[in-house]
């Protein structure tokens, strides 16, 4: 039996007629970094808002640490120790890049209920916050305003954000979408550090990144898990093949 | 632009408040009164609007809730003591500002300007259609309250001078006090929920709780405002929570600059000083106001007091030689 962190059980959602997630039982392995592909449309972003709390499973499923989540909201799985970034960025446009990262890391107190000390002074806050910076790659542009930052740093700043709550368990939702190759390098590498102690799942459409990173594969198709395995099971698949990978490798 | 040079007009302008006395007659220091009261009313909605992001269309309830909680309680005294009647007011508008944004706040958007409209319609009917306090004619106080330490008055606010600093000091620590918290980790987050509500509960924060202390404060200071009022004019009717008077508050925040605890004080004094006197110009000065109103949101969209550091900025970069601005975020 493996260490499971996060496992899904018959997980289903859908949006009017449309079945965005069919069935989706998952398991995903602690310490390791398990992605997810499949065509645009296949349900990866709405698998992960499940995940997150973002949206509400029609039936089914979550349990983390052997903990049922499934109805809990967003800030309550956060706190749990999942954290998300966005493949749509989703930041504090008009705040600094430090401020973005410092809510983030604020919101590991016990209570942001707290109305004399000014917020600044508060050190292992201070400390979470530049740790973050530090991470992404983004300690040069602390006080850019994120919205004047470019494309891709605003991406390295989506996962900074991330990291800065500090989870135990990260979902990545297509982090290297719109990256130049010089950042996308640099954030592939902090992946891959960051994988040494936390479990990620990835969802990603670099095919190189997703096999120089990841050690398990899961494989969607409209909503529904076509295959799930170690890379070399996958990449013999013949129904991955068909369905999916010699698309992708045909496009490229 | 460093902090001193950014704050010298604040302390200008309070140096100019707290002299005003020695200088002005009783009908001006009565008139700056009212001012006074009225900018601590604005600066408790800027909290909501410019901060937390909650456009509040109700925010006159709580206003006339501190009025008549003062009225009600001592129209019938023969003695207001300040130590009972402003935490009294103060409290009423609290319990208020729970119930009406427990309610409210689970909605957002335009929902959250109905709701908080619809529900200072409801206190504004209670009143106006009771005659046990007074109905459409309201409450009359005789009397002001006194501040008194065993049997000794140490403040009558019976003195129009007395009150004028009494109000001010009001202003003053308010204004204090929505710095403190906006600086604490609490005002970081409701300024993250103003910006992004959806990704602060991603990150972990229940954002309802800070929205509804938010809402909580904004409706404490705004019944603080309403108390001083009633004191002051001895006089409380419905009209203090008509949909007009949250209006007319939502107005002097934009007007002065939403987002920034000076601006609605600005835009206080201006409307205030306008309804004053632009009627002895003109019998049309409705219409001139609007369109003061109107060419300020066009012209300064954020707000009247934006343009101090652009004065400012434009001074500077011209002895730098610069010419575009620089483009770090501000504090
Ligand atoms: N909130 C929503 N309301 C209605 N339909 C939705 C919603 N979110 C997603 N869908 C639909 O569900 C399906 C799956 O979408 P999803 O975003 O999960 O795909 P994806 O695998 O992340 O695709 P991509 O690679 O383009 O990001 C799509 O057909 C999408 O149009
Ligand atoms: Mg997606």
């Amino acid at each position: 039996m493996i260490d499971s962190v996060l496992r899904t059980v018959r997980l289903n959602k859908s949006f009017g007629g449309l079945i965005a997630t069919n069935n989706v039982t998952l398991e995903f392995e602690r310490g390791q970094v398990h992605a997810i592909i499949g065509p645009n449309g296949a349900g990866k972003t709405t698998l992960i808002n499940l995940l997150s709390g973002d949206l509400l499973p029609d039936d089914g499923e979550i349990l983390f640490n052997g903990r049922n989540i499934t109805n809990l909201p967003p800030n309550k799985i956060s706190q749990l120790g999942i954290g998300r970034s966005y493949q749509k960025t989703n930041i504090f446009a008009e705040f600094s890049c430090y401020e973005n990262c410092w809510v983030a890391a604020q919101s590991r107190l016990n209570t942001s209920m707290r109305f004399f000390r000014p917020a600044r002074q508060l050190k292992a806050v201070l400390e979470r916050t530049e740790r973050a910076l530090e991470l992404c790659g983004l300690s040069s542009r602390r006080d850019s305003r994120a919205s004047a930052m470019s494309y891709g740093e605003q991406r390295q700043l989506e996962i900074g954000m991330m990291l800065a709550t500090e989870p135990e368990l990260l979902l990545l939702d297509e982090p290297l979408a719109g990256m130049g190759s010089e950042e996308s390098l640099q954030v592939i590498e902090l992946l891959r550090r960051l994988a040494a102690d936390h479990t990620l799942i990835l969802i990603e459409h670099d095919m190189d990144a997703v096999f120089s990173i990841a050690q398990r594969l899961t494989v969607m198709v409209n909503g529904r898990v076509l295959e799930t395995g170690s890379i070399e099971r996958i990449r013999s698949s013949q129904a991955v093949q068909e369905a999916y990978l010699g698309v992708a490798e045909d496009a490229v | 632009m460093s902090a001193l040079i950014r704050s010298m007009p604040l302390l200008a302008a309070l140096l100019a408040l707290v002299l005003f006395p020695q200088f002005g007659s009783e009908y001006y220091v009565g008139l700056l009164t009212r001012i006074i009261i009225i900018a601590l009313f604005a600066l408790s909605l800027d909290l909501l609007i410019g901060y937390t992001g909650l456009v509040s269309f109700g925010h006159a309830a709580f206003y006339g809730i501190g009025g008549y909680a003062l009225a009600i309680a001592f129209q019938d005294a023969s003695v207001i003591p300040l130590w009972q009647a402003l935490p009294l007011s103060l409290a009423a508008a609290a319990f208020a500002a729970l119930v009406i944004g427990w309610i409210s706040i689970r909605t957002s958007g335009i929902y959250f300007i109905m709701i908080t409209l619809a529900m200072a319609q409801m206190f504004f009917y209670f009143f106006f259609e009771s005659p046990r306090y007074g109905g459409d004619d309201g409450i009359f106080l005789f009397l002001k309250p006194v501040l008194m330490v065993g049997s000794e008055d140490i403040l009558k606010l019976d003195q129009e001078n007395n009150f004028y600093y009494f109000a001010l000091s009001c202003l003053v620590s308010s204004y204090l006090l929505l710095v403190m918290i906006l600086r604490a980790p609490f005002g970081k987050v409701i300024k993250a929920i103003k910006a992004n509500e959806h990704r602060v509960r991603a990150l972990g924060y229940s954002t309802s709780g800070y929205k509804l202390v938010s809402f909580v404060i904004a409706g404490t200071l705004a019944g603080l405002a309403g108390f001083l009022e009633g004191a002051h004019s001895g006089y409380v009717n419905p009209s203090y929570m008509s949909w007009h008077e949250s209006g007319v508050c939502i107005a002097m925040v934009i007007l002065g600059g939403m987002g920034t605890l000076y601006g609605p004080i600005v835009g206080a004094f201006i409307i205030v000083l306008l309804q004053n006197f632009l009627p002895e110009l003109t019998e049309h000065w409705q219409l001139l106001l609007g369109g003061i109103v109107i060419a300020v949101v066009l012209f300064l969209p954020r707000g009247a007091t934006s343009l101090y550091p652009r004065i400012c900025d434009l001074i500077r970069r011209s002895r730098r030689g610069e010419r575009e601005p620089q483009e770090t975020a501000d504090d």
